[in-house]
């Protein structure tokens, strides 16, 4: 089962190091990054591997989610089957 | 990979504009819960419903969480509890209670099916229950109340309608002290579909299998979002965005469909092509057609927006979901809806104009606040009226009026939550008494006669 997780905010230093923590505190491999600054708005893209996850998937969704208010961004992570059925036929 | 762009449409969605799925509904049948006694009766339906729903509301929290897609509500809909009464000698009341013990044991918000369908005459049971509807509303909370008066098929069955203007008013007396809540969980339906996750006119009917999960959508939202980016397109392309738009939510929700079905082990019925509002900012259904270029809903041009929004819904819904079924269509509960509030409040909208709406659009006069001394059988009337316009064109139309016992045109009646607050409208004073008093049945129209 693989999560993409989303991170969009102000672009501060560490956003990066700080989730990709997350993910290996966790065992959730991160397959794929894409990451774009525009202006000054930072937006990053991962897909990430839970199928080895060392904890409940909530946990680490909640985890992201605390992250992202304390670094004062929006962090979410959510299945990748979503997007793949909105987005395809 | 993804495209991030269609990553950051979707997210932008669900935290922006309240895209959500609106019910995940079980449906379970009681066929088997029939028994003379009605005690044992009781004892049975408890023991099936909470069996089968014992982790629908784990299961649509644990979804929820894991796809990041908010599930606003958990439901119950059950076998029209007349056919149990019919069996089953004694206060039909019981049946209620054992519904609110249901809905509690399993955590959800509302359990349907405390209904009769009379379209063609009352059976053994049927009147009983019909006449235990104020009660069974006002001594439970969360349990939901429909009675079918008429079908294409049937034509309408006017002795009940009769009944029916009665027993609204009675809902409402008996819970003048809650803002007259039981009326508002009372649908009085015209072909009223066996398959429909939406309350609280959600049953599950006699064809239905034993058990099943039926899923509705949502998203007004999302369609005015996506409309607003398109200013100046013409009429056709308001469309098509509307049918691109409808197709994401609904693939959505057919997503969350089956992976409910697979973890609770009972079959999918069906995603019911719905825009449903809801009082928040930003998910009104009233709002979208002012984005097609309306000052406000219920000037003139709102039947005919609401025509097209209603048909672009079905057209990219239809293709996004394997079965569908239900209500679907776009709805328009006054109360549950601030851009109708609105609306109605400053005398753009008024009932005449929504009976109007009605015809083009899924659901019928629903939560409408009325004068609380409206006289049964205007209330009746209008049932009749909107009941008409379901047999005549083939849908379904229902009536839920909320007559405001103790208040007047202006005032207000606040609900809270979904099903939100509005004003009493005006109703035509003039008497319908002498043609409800008639009786009997307005005969099936020619249109049923389609062998």
């Amino acid at each position: 089962m693989r999560a993409v997780v989303t991170v969009i905010g102000k672009d501060t230093v560490g956003i990066l190091a700080k989730v990709s923590s997350i993910c290996a505190e966790y065992n959730a491999n991160i397959i794929e990054v894409t990451q774009s600054v525009l202006q000054e708005l930072f937006c990053m893209i991962m897909l990430v591997d839970i199928s080895n996850l060392s904890v409940e998937y909530a946990k680490l969704s909640s985890s992201l989610d605390e992250l992202g208010k304390q670094m004062d961004i929006s962090v979410h992570a959510m299945h990748e089957d979503l997007f793949n059925s909105m987005h395809r036929i | 990979m993804l495209n991030t762009y269609d990553i950051l449409e979707t997210i932008r969605m669900i935290q922006d504009q309240c895209l959500d799925i609106r019910t995940i509904t079980m449906g379970i049948s009681l066929l088997d819960c029939i028994d003379p006694d009605i005690d044992r009766s009781c004892e049975k339906i408890y023991e099936k419903v909470t069996r089968l729903a014992q982790n629908l509301v784990k299961v649509g929290n644990d979804i929820e969480t894991e796809y990041g897609i908010p599930i606003i509500n958990k439901r119950i809909s059950v076998t029209p509890i007349a056919i149990l009464a019919a069996a089953a000698k004694g206060d039909p009341v019981k049946f209620a209670r054992t519904l609110q013990r249901c809905a509690e044991t399993c955590g959800v918000n509302f359990i349907g099916g405390y209904s009769a369908l009379v379209q063609k005459g009352y059976s053994a049971g049927d009147e009983a229950l019909i006449r235990s509807i104020p009660e069974a509303l006002a001594v439970t909370e969360n349990v939901c109340s429909s009675v079918n008066i008429g079908s294409t098929k049937t034509g309408i069955n006017l002795d009940a309608v009769r009944l029916m203007g009665k027993i609204v008013k009675e809902a409402a007396e008996r819970t003048a002290d809650r803002e007259c809540i039981g009326a508002a969980k009372l649908v009085v339906f015209c072909n009223a579909p066996e398959d429909n996750p939406f309350m609280a006119g959600a049953f599950h009917g006699v064809g239905e299998p034993d058990c099943m999960i039926n899923v509705g959508v949502s998203g007004p939202g999302v369609v005015r979002a996506a409309l607003a980016k398109y200013p100046d397109a013409d009429i056709t392309k308001i469309s098509d965005i509307i049918k691109k738009t409808a197709f994401k939510i609904t693939r959505m929700g057919q997503l969350v469909g089956t992976v409910a079905s697979e973890r609770l082990g009972v079959p999918f019925g069906i995603v019911d092509l719905s825009l449903a509002p809801t009082p928040a900012v930003g998910d009104s259904v009233a709002h979208i057609l002012e984005e097609i270029g309306l000052e406000r809903c219920g000037t003139h041009g709102t039947t005919a927006a609401l025509a097209l929004l209603n048909d672009a819904v079905k057209k990219g819904g239809v293709m996004a979901s394997s079965k569908v079924g239900g209500l679907s269509g776009a709805f328009i509960p006054v109360t549950e809806d601030a851009g109708m509030i609105e609306a109605a409040r400053c005398g753009s909208l008024l009932i005449e104009k929504l009976e109007a709406m009605t015809a083009v659009c899924s659901v019928g006069l629903d939560m409408i606040v009325v004068p609380g001394n409206t006289p049964a059988d205007t209330i009746a009337a209008i049932i009749a009226d909107e009941a008409a316009i379901g047999m005549v064109n083939h849908k379904t139309t229902a009536v839920r009026l909320i007559p405001a016992i103790g208040k007047k045109e202006g005032e207000e009646l606040e609900f809270g939550g979904l099903l939100g607050s509005g004003p009493v409208m005006k109703v035509n004073a003039n008497s319908s008494s002498k043609f409800i008093a008639r009786g009997g049945q307005i005969p099936a129209p020619l249109q049923s006669l389609k062998n």
